[in-house]
């Protein structure tokens, strides 16, 4: 956890660093994780562009896997993917 | 140069000298004015800044925001309905530290419609964060605009100012001034000192977000931020004065002293009624009274010890409120005041007068009642009322 | 219009660590929009969701200029953004393109925030303000704007015994905007990227007011599984009751047309704000409600066919 800045630090006037939010992790909101099959994936990125975290990673123009940093789980990705080759799994202690 | 101008006029001129990148307005009786002559000089080519007509005073503040957020010189002018109507804007632009200058021309705020002056829209927005300069002639008025954009630009205070004067009473009254030339006040105001703004932001492409929200955890130090400022602007607001007054003949400070010095009993008044009770002063004192006035400038932030010390002399003072706070004892500048003196060792006799709403006229026979009132209550020691209403018909 | 791999090469400028809810659409527009968007941009949010959830001190998802003043007001805080840009402009302090977009929920937009859209569109900023719909008050806990559809269930406008839901068939703020006759004005979804993307890329080429309302399905408030969001926002194309099109210096175009137009409770029976509406004795309301869009289409039909 940071520590929080007093108001003689604080940047005046309610303005801070754009993009800061990365320093925020919201993977631990998941229940269900979305597992990549790599031999199964055309790279059509439809995973990527619908994903509203960002948390698919690509690199030049190929999925090189999920962000777990941020994934929340929705399965939005699973859900559009062509090739199902998105699954999605129940999170370790989230199982009934 | 000596020139004779009404209270509007004179802003619309200190605009257009002061020469702001954007104004964003909506009109308003009495301040409408301002407004239409500025946007005939910016339809002339006289200035270089971009006019928005927006479609409500909310708009119109929020539109200075954005604007003075994106690093422009921002100003706007409206009074009443129209202040109340950006009531929550009021409130935001402050505490986003935009320097954002206003011009309100006090008039009173409905219900019953009414168009005159009192104070009570100014007043009504004393917690907004504002630093509010009242002006007591036309003189005042535009000297007022001028050094409003230094203190309200001053790295140590960043924070809007309203400069306000009275409906009507100078708004649409012509008196003689002394305005200063076009170079004087561009080299006074000068240029606006570099800050965080969106388009440096997108130009640098480092990029920042203004008006987060804020949780339990940081709200508190942000408004602390905010009331260190209003701090600030005690020391900066005098300082600015000084400099106004080398450079061009007329100091300002917090507040006026009125042959208050070696006074009894004095009143304490805000705008253009100073002016009436200058009249009355000097001419009661011809009849061997001492009696004494302090007219004060800056409400906000309010000179707390500096009143305290001001007034402390006297045995008896009187408190005019062009404004009724509906609390059931008093206006708005009364419990200011008491405040101020409370901690004193021996501290006079505060009493309340409210006058002069929706534009009802206060005479100089009427002030001269006001003094007698504290004349009395000075000779007996003892108050008789907390509150009276001077005007009204029973 | 660029591919989805020329796409992943740009910057990413809304980030992750926001905390709306998971698959939220407001999320899937916001990022698409920015990565539409290939040049320097301001932008404004009005409150809601998508602020809220983005802008949590010290944390901003946005990695552009951003700026939040209040709920009803974010064109004419852009407004004031982009003459001040315009000012420096002309005083030659600034030369560079600078593109301003503005996003509001639809209680920012439809309800409250209308009076400064309609200012700001008719006073012609050069700005483009996107609506994330979702068609109702989300962030405050699901209550009724005038863009609720008719009969869903809101907090404001519940199901009960004796009424069935919101009464009205909800404002349409398209053509309202089309009045104001600005340039460009379109409907969009996020289930389709291309659509929305190129709709956005169109819109900030026009040197005047554009306006893009975009379907926005909210998991929690229509009530319906996270992972079909994209699907849902498709499936109301598909029955027509959010059709894609765009009216370009006033003249509709319809940008797609289903193949087969799908009845519409193939969309309410995925939502449990439209649960009732699959009771027998509901059978009327969704008579009526087919028999609207049924008539709506046509007209918009008619619409691109003349212009």
């Amino acid at each position: 956890m940071e520590k929080k800045e007093g108001w003689k630090t604080l940047p005046e006037g309610d303005i801070l660093e754009g993009g800061s939010s990365l320093k925020f992790k919201t993977g631990n909101w998941r229940s269900s994780k979305p597992i990549h099959h790599p031999e199964k994936c055309i790279n059509c990125l439809l995973c990527w562009i619908y994903c509203p975290d960002g948390a698919i990673k690509v690199k030049d123009g190929k999925i090189e896997g999920i962000d777990y940093d941020y994934c929340k789980g929705c399965g939005i990705c699973a859900h559009e993917c062509p090739k199902d080759a998105i699954e999605m799994v129940i999170e370790k202690g989230m199982e009934k | 140069m000596k020139v004779a101008k009404t209270a509007n006029e004179a802003f619309a001129e200190a605009m257009r000298q002061i020469n702001p990148d954007v104004v964003a307005a909506y009109p308003i009786t009495p301040a409408t004015e301002i407004v239409q002559i500025f946007s005939q000089f910016v339809a002339d080519g006289l200035v270089k800044t971009e006019f928005i007509a927006v479609e409500s005073e909310h708009s119109a503040m929020s539109a200075c925001i954005g604007a003075s957020a994106s690093g422009a010189r921002t100003m706007t002018g409206t009074s009443s309905q129209g202040l109340a109507l950006m009531w929550e804007m009021l409130y935001i632009a402050s505490a986003l530290r935009l320097p954002i200058i206003m011009a309100v021309v006090n008039r009173a705020l409905s219900a019953p419609i009414n168009i005159h002056c009192d104070h009570s829209d100014t007043l009504g927005a004393r917690d907004s964060g504002w630093i509010q300069i009242y002006s007591e002639n036309v003189q005042e008025t535009y000297d007022n605009v001028i050094q409003a954009v230094r203190i309200a630009e001053h790295p140590d205070v960043r924070l809007p100012v309203m400069v306000t004067t009275d409906g009507f009473i100078l708004s649409h009254c012509l008196e003689t001034m002394d305005m200063l030339t076009d170079e004087e006040v561009k080299e006074f105001v000068g240029e606006p000192p570099e800050r965080e703004n969106l388009l440096k932001s997108a130009r640098e492409d480092k990029p920042i977000t203004i008006g987060a929200l804020d949780l339990q955890d940081y709200y508190f130090e942000h408004k602390r931020q905010q009331a260190e400022a209003m701090k600030n602007a005690l020391k900066v607001i005098p300082e600015i004065g000084k400099e106004f007054g080398e450079k061009f003949g007329r100091s300002y400070g917090f507040f006026e002293n009125y042959r208050l010095d070696d006074a009894e009993v004095g009143i304490v008044v805000m705008g253009s009624t100073a002016g009436t009770g200058k009249e009355v002063v000097d001419e009661m004192r011809k009849k061997g009274k001492k009696v004494g006035l302090l007219k004060l400038r800056i409400f906000r932030p309010f000179p707390f010890n500096q009143i305290s010390q001001a007034l402390s002399h006297l045995k008896v003072v009187g408190v005019m409120d062009r404004a009724d706070g509906v609390n059931s004892y008093c206006g708005p500048l009364f419990p200011e005041i008491c405040t101020s003196l409370y901690d004193l060792p021996e501290r006079p006799k505060v009493v309340d007068f409210i006058y002069g709403l929706g534009g009802r006229d206060i005479k100089k026979s009427d002030i001269e009642g006001i003094f007698n009132d504290l004349l009395k209550i000075a000779e007996t020691g003892k108050k008789e009322f907390n509150l009276k209403y001077i005007g009204v018909r029973e | 219009m660029p591919s989805l791999k020329e796409l992943s090469k740009r910057q990413e400028r809304f980030v992750s660590g926001h905390r709306l809810c998971p698959g939220c659409a407001a999320g899937m527009i916001a990022r698409m929009v920015m990565l539409a968007i290939d040049k320097p941009v301001v932008v404004g949010c009005a409150t809601g969701c998508l602020e809220v959830a983005s802008t949590i001190f010290p944390y901003s998802a946005w990695k552009v200029p951003w700026i939040h003043s209040a709920f009803e007001n974010v064109a004419a805080t852009i407004s004031g953004v982009e003459t001040a840009y315009r000012a420096f402009k002309k005083q030659k302090k600034i030369s560079e393109d600078i593109v301003f977009v503005a996003f509001g929920g639809d209680g920012g937009t439809y309800d409250i925030g209308l009076q400064s859209l309609s200012g700001a569109a008719e006073r012609g900023h050069r700005m483009l303000y996107i609506c994330y719909d979702n068609q109702a008050y989300m962030n405050t806990g699901i209550q009724r704007s005038s863009a609720t559809p008719q009969y869903a269930n809101t907090t404001t406008s519940p199901v009960g015994k004796v009424i069935p839901g919101k009464l009205q068939w909800q404002k349409d703020l398209p053509s309202i905007m089309v009045a104001h006759r600005i340039p460009y004005v379109a409907t969009s979804i996020p289930g389709r990227w291309n659509d929305l993307i190129s709709k956005v890329e169109k819109a900030i080429k026009f040197d005047g007011f554009t306006f893009i309302d975009v379907l926005a399905p909210c998991r929690l408030g229509w009530g319906y599984d996270p992972s079909l969001t994209a699907e849902i926002s498709r499936l109301a194309v598909e029955t027509c009751i959010w059709p894609l099109y765009e009216v370009v210096e006033g003249k509709y175009r319809l940008t797609y047309k289903p193949k087969e137009k799908k009845p519409v409770i193939e969309w309410f029976k995925l939502q449990r704000r439209f649960s009732h509406l699959l009771k027998p004795e509901n059978a009327g309301l969704l008579e009526e409600i087919q028999k609207e869009v049924d008539r709506r289409w046509e007209e918009l039909l008619e619409k691109c066919e003349n212009s």
